[in-house]
């Protein structure tokens, strides 16, 4: 799914959202959401006294119907924003649909006879069922490779173009329903029964359809019920202490104190500001599986990071030549640049790029030519832990240093002592020592050492300490020896580092920091990291990765980019603080509101109160009427702000509190005073025309 | 208002920011179990009464036994009363008490309200007086101050729900503070002047010939716990206005400072417990802060009089003459800075005890007294009251503004969700419930209005303050309002129950909850909670909730008649 970037009110989105809004009215729904509901049932006695004072030609009907359309629209707005909030998932949603299209499948009575097939829908597959794809196949269901290696196309659900490859064993074995396979074949183990799909529930999540209230909305929407009902006792024991001094109250105006008493604003936004905190991560590219897990990144207070390909650039650089007594430098690099002509990998080629720009070594030919024989390459396997080349009777090595020590004693050969202190030198630096050996005829000699060095990213020292100000601890995982791994950690401003870790060291370190009171997040995409990506609070699963990966996260990431693990604890944190500067207006607003009302509703009976009107605003009427359609259009005002997010800086949370107390504490005071008064001001010139 | 004055009320500031650390030190050792001194007293009750003082209680079974031991001491004191007549100690003869007042009485003294809809020498003999009511004045503010601490304990623990042990904790807060405390404070006022003994009333003849009853009694005793226990309930009807109960200007200072002397105790003992004494402190400071708004708004207003007199010609104004201002209902040995101050400690502390009438205050003056009731009485409030009733502000501003960190609201490392808040938000609810629902009742029935002795929103005000005051816990009477009916007596005994009760079961239920929570770690990025913008921020809290709730009921009482007094028209 290609991350479209949605403006704010996208045309087509409005439309959907006006007309969902109106859907949304039905009581099922309210119910939902005390608070709006209460407004729900305000709109409707307002409506049935208004009605009635139609009926009896009694009262004044004009402003009854002004309350009456305000109020209604007080529960339109707020619905017009969950439908506006949804209705970027929608669009997010349509465009996976799209690519669900009917698909058939070939599926295979026996995994190992790839003859026997039955072509069935899609949508008849089981988990456990075996099919085969072949080059332009619709791989039609999540599952595992059993059989086979491929390139498949996932922009279906990436957004990436180019082709991944897939193959049986290993990370790279699970396939999704809905990608392409371009070439060879695969055999496949489905691992999903129909609607149970990754792509049916990226679906349902965008769309908000199986979103559910997280533990902090629930315990939220409990302090706005309460405080509904607080206010509903406010105004329904006010009508007896009307009747008490004297004054009667009717329905429409107690109802109107109500609706602007009671927190609206953030009742009509709260699921809102949810739907759209997911719907951030999605523009990120990011699914997460639940609310709550946006919510839990929040709250992290530990970030476990892999070294390789999050905080340093997956390939390290040749920096230096250290050659053994006895050797030049230059024969040093030479013999380096030789070894590493056919390697084609990153590290390979910076070899000659140094050995040329230090001592212009030009690159030779590989082939065999005029005045030398052919090189044969020896490519790096595990097993050995070395890589070189053969020329004729003369064979060079380079790899780790206990591999070359044993190949050079195995070759007749003596190690220098001075080759360990070398070694060791460089990984106290940081860097990845690689020793360089050379066998002539037969007898084999060590020539010294090449200082491999990780390349920290750029920028990731200014993010550390973005994380680190607001009390989020990164801890950065590798299989390193201690030395280099300090040297790594200190170079990108980590604050802590796992060095020599196995993945059961992860899962240790995981527990270990949860028992001391922290929530971790990490990223992960093979099946050993499957474990500890289920005890993490919050863990992100690298699309590439395994199926096992990808169950065990709470949150997939599309563009297997582990270091957006710091986007979505900033997003996280930004939903929460929107949720509680929204609150904190709604509550603020409140006290404008007595000011606007109370001396209206009583002007005839305590004039005296009229002092109280500090706004001076034009007539009771005006004044209730001015707080209820300044009530509802705050709503509308503050859609933006809900899909967006408050602004969000990285700081310490006292200062964090300060600018939001200052903003949306302070402003929720002092805004509806002068919102309510332009609205007034407005409500006499048109009356006056 | 005069130098005087201010120096007296900030005299008494300082006094109460010393006597806190020493008397928070003082009741950590209690109820940790350090001091041993009385265990040959304390011992034998638990043998007799079969405690077995090692055990911990699960909060469910701590609320258990603090119900039942209210109910079935609230049942022995209505029997009591209803049998005062038979029962000895009765010298002036004093009949059995009527079913609703008993009632009333009965649970106004067990929930440590103290509301008297009668007067205490013309209706409760010296048995009734000494063995029912002293011992509520006892064993109430020892609960209060027991389930405190107790929900201090759960905030602080990490031990599944388990919170102490309720008879534990109220044998040692009456054995070690209540009543070593209480002997001390009532030979201090009788040093200064206050009776105790068992005489019949005298007859004496006045200056003038008349011939006048003075009632008699053991009242300094009475008179101690009152005040430390923040009772209120007074021997006479005139309370510590009285010269009986309150002879001087230094046993009226020893009364005051003696009524905030547990509730700020109690803030250090948070800051101990939960191993953050700047928290403690940061409470302790919201709870001055608007303390010290609120009797400078009373000194301010009682200072400045009626304007109405000044219209007249008359001389408000102070001088060495006079104290000038308004001294309608205040005694002339307190004067109106420590009439304003008294005010505002007995109703910011659920007290009640009164030295002044507040019916008699200016609009304003008599304003500060009903809504520091109506804020919960959390600052300092009541003996343990106060404490457990900021703790549910506390985790309220913490929720409601915690998220503004971004992230999910705790409160010293323990989550804040929805059964914690569900128990703050019942607590919360129960104020405008009971405090806006009966006074909605009672100003539209004619068993109602009949009480009132004021019209308009006077006496408004005075039904207001009724429930306010009973819900509270805190007894003070606007006085005006005839209280002794069926009506009245069958309700205000209600208000008071559910305003003790609804408060501390779901207060119970947080502490234990929270214990269930394991302690998030603290970094930069936790919500403060010692710092000063916390305290504004709880402050914030307080005030908004509480004004939001009764703004509207405050409207149509003093305020209107304030604004109303600035127009030159009473009631």
């Amino acid at each position: 799914m290609a991350a479209v970037e949605h403006s704010l009110f996208n045309p087509a989105i409005v439309s959907v959202a006006i007309r969902d809004a109106f859907w949304k009215l039905s009581p099922r729904h309210m119910l939902r959401n005390p608070v709006m509901f209460v407004v729900l049932v305000g709109s409707l006695l307002t409506t049935i006294s208004l009605v009635r004072e139609i009926v009896t030609r009694q009262g004044s009907i004009g402003f009854t119907l002004q309350i009456a359309l305000w109020l209604w629209f007080t529960v339109l707005f707020a619905n017009f924003a969950e439908a506006m909030a949804e209705g970027r998932g929608k669009a997010q949603a349509d465009s996976l649909r799209k690519s669900r299209r009917e698909t058939h499948a070939k599926l295979l009575d026996d995994p190992s006879n790839h003859l026997s097939i039955d072509i069935v829908p899609a949508t008849n597959l089981r988990a456990g069922d075996y099919v085969i794809c072949t080059p332009g196949d619709v791989i039609p269901g999540d599952g595992e490779v059993v059989e086979g290696v491929a390139s498949v196309d996932e922009s279906a659900i990436t957004g990436e173009s180019a082709p991944v490859v897939r193959e049986s064993g290993g990370d790279r074995s699970a396939v999704t329903g809905g990608t392409k396979v371009l070439s060879d074949f695969l055999i496949i183990r489905i691992t999903a029964n129909p609607g149970e799909t990754f792509i049916d529930r990226m679906i349902a999540l965008v769309e908000g359809a199986s979103r559910q209230k997280t533990p902090n909305e629930i315990a939220l929407t409990i302090l706005l019920s309460a405080l509904t009902i607080i206010f509903l006792l406010a105004v329904v024991t006010l009508r007896p202490f009307a009747t008490y001094a004297g004054a009667a109250l009717g329905v429409p105006v107690l109802v109107a104190l109500l609706v602007c008493l009671i927190p609206t604003t953030i009742g009509g936004l709260l699921s809102a500001i949810g739907i759209a905190g997911m719907d951030r991560l999605i523009q990120q590219n990011v699914i997460a599986v639940s609310g709550r897990s946006v919510e839990a990144a929040g709250d992290v207070n530990t970030l476990l990071l892999d070294k390789t390909g999050t905080i340093t650039l997956g390939n390290r650089e040749a920096v230096e030549f250290f050659p053994v007594p006895g050797t030049s430098v230059e024969q040093l690099a030479d013999r380096a640049q030789l070894s590493s002509l056919p390697d084609e990998t990153p590290e390979g080629r910076s070899i000659v790029v140094l050995a040329k720009q230090r001592f212009q070594i030009r690159g030779r030919e590989v082939g065999a030519g005029e005045g030398h024989p052919e090189m044969t390459f020896i490519p790096f396997s595990a097993s050995t832990r070395m890589s070189g080349v053969d020329i004729g009777t003369t064979k060079l090595r380079k790899g780790a240093g206990d591999s070359v020590s044993k190949w050079v004693r195995e070759n007749k050969g003596v190690v220098p002592r001075e080759i360990d202190a070398i070694v060791d030198r460089i990984a106290r630096e940081g860097g990845t020592p690689l020793v360089v050996a050379e066998s002539v005829d037969g007898t084999a000699s060590v020539l010294g050492a090449i200082y491999l060095k990780d390349i920290v990213k750029g920028g990731m020292r200014e993010r550390f300490d973005r994380l680190r100000a607001m009390g989020i601890r990164t801890v950065m995982i590798t299989g390193d020896n201690p030395l280099t791994a300090a040297a790594i950690a200190k170079e990108a401003g980590v604050d802590d580092f796992l060095a020599e870790a196995r993945p059961e060291d992860k899962m240790e370190l995981i527990r270990r920091e949860q028992s001391g009171g922290r929530l971790v997040a990490m990223t992960g995409d093979g099946t050993n990291d499957a474990p500890a990506l289920a005890q993490a609070d919050v863990g992100v699963a690298m699309n590439t990765g395994t199926q096992a990966a990808r169950e065990a996260g709470n949150m997939v990431d599309l563009d297997s980019n582990p270091t957006k693990l710091i986007e979505i604890v900033e997003i996280g944190k930004q939903l929460l603080m929107t949720r509680g500067s929204l609150t904190t207006f709604s509550i603020a607003n409140d006290v404008a509101k007595y000011f606007a009302i109370i001396p209206a509703l009583f002007l005839a009976t305590y004039p005296a109160l009229g002092a109280l009107n500090v706004m001076r605003l034009h007539s009771p009427e005006s004044a209730i009427l001015a707080s209820v359609i300044f009530n509802a259009l705050i709503i509308i005002a503050l859609i933006p702000l809900a899909l967006r997010g408050v602004r969000y800086r990285p700081a310490p949370a006292g200062v964090i509190l300060r600018r939001n107390l200052v903003i949306y504490g302070f402003g929720g005071l002092v805004i509806p005073f002068i919102g309510i008064k332009l609205i007034d001001l407005i409500l006499v010139l048109v009356h006056a025309v | 208002m005069t130098a005087n004055g201010w120096l007296q009320i900030i005299f008494f500031s300082v006094v109460l920011l010393a006597i806190t650390k020493p008397m928070g030190l003082y009741m950590l050792g209690v109820y940790d179990g350090r001091y041993r001194w009385l265990g040959f007293i304390e011992r034998p009750i638990y043998k007799v009464c079969g405690i077995d003082p090692a055990e911990d209680q699960h909060w469910t079974a701590y609320a258990g036994g603090m119900l039942l031991f209210s109910l079935a001491t609230m049942l022995v004191t209505y029997v009591a009363l209803r049998l005062q007549g038979v029962l000895p100690l009765n010298p002036q003869h004093f009949p059995g008490v009527v079913d609703r007042q008993a009632f009333e009485t009965a649970a106004s003294f067990t929930t440590n309200t103290n509301w008297q809809s009668y007067s205490g020498e013309t209706t409760m003999s010296y048995f009734s007086q000494m063995t029912q009511l002293a011992f509520h004045n006892f064993a109430s503010a020892a609960v209060g101050i027991a389930i405190a601490v107790a929900v201090i304990r759960g905030i602080g623990r990490r031990s599944a729900g388990k919170i102490g042990n309720f008879w534990v904790d109220t044998v040692r807060g009456t054995l070690y503070i209540l009543i070593p405390f209480s002997i001390v404070l009532a030979l201090l006022m009788v040093q200064q002047g206050a009776i105790q003994n068992f005489s019949h009333y005298l007859s004496v003849t006045t200056l003038e010939g008349a011939k006048q009853t003075l009632a008699m009694g053991p009242v300094a005793s009475q008179e101690a716990i009152k005040q430390l226990g923040t009772n209120g309930g007074g021997f006479f009807n005139a309370n510590s206005a009285h010269p009986f109960e309150n002879p001087t200007p230094w046993s009226n200072f020893l009364s005051m400072i003696v009524i905030f002397l547990i509730p700020a105790g109690l803030t250090y003992v948070l800051g101990r417990m939960v191993k953050n004494q700047r928290h403690g402190w940061a409470v302790w400071s919201a709870m001055f802060i608007l303390f010290f708004a609120g009797v400078t708004t009373a000194y301010w207003a009682e200072a400045r009089g009626n304007p109405i007199h000044a219209a007249r010609g008359i001389d408000t104004r102070a001088s060495a003459a006079q104290p000038g201002g308004n001294m309608e209902g205040k005694e002339v040995r307190f004067g109106i800075a420590n009439s304003a101050l008294f005010a505002t400690v007995t109703t910011d502390a659920s007290c009640g005890a009164v030295n002044s009438m507040h019916d008699s205050f200016t609009p304003i003056g008599g304003l500060v007294p009903l809504v520091n009731i109506q804020l919960g009485e959390v600052v300092f409030g009541g003996v343990g009251a106060g404490m457990y009733g900021m703790i549910l502000m506390v985790v309220l501003t913490v929720f409601i503004a915690g998220l503004m960190v971004g992230r999910t609201p705790e409160y010293l490392g323990k989550k804040i969700q929805s059964r914690e808040i569900r128990m703050v938000m019942v607590a919360v609810l129960a104020a405008p419930l009971v405090i806006l629902g009966f006074t909605a009742i009672a100003v539209v029935l004619p068993e109602g209005l009949k009480g009132l002795n004021n019209s308009g929103p006077h006496g408004f005000s005075e039904i207001l303050y009724a429930y306010t005051s009973t819900f509270g816990n805190n007894g003070s009477a606007f006085a005006g309002l005839t209280g002794s009916s069926y009506f009245y007596n069958t309700t205000l005994g209600i208000a008071t129950i559910i305003g003790r009760f609804a408060v501390i079961v779901p207060a119970l239920a947080l502490a234990g909850f929270l214990s269930e929570r394991k302690v998030v770690a603290d970094s930069v990025g936790t919500f403060p909670v010692s710092s000063p913008l916390f305290v504004g921020l709880l402050i914030a809290v307080i005030l908004i909730v509480g004004a939001l709730t009764f703004f509207p009921a405050l409207a149509l009482g003093p305020i209107v008649e304030h604004f109303l007094m600035n127009a030159r028209s009473l009631f």
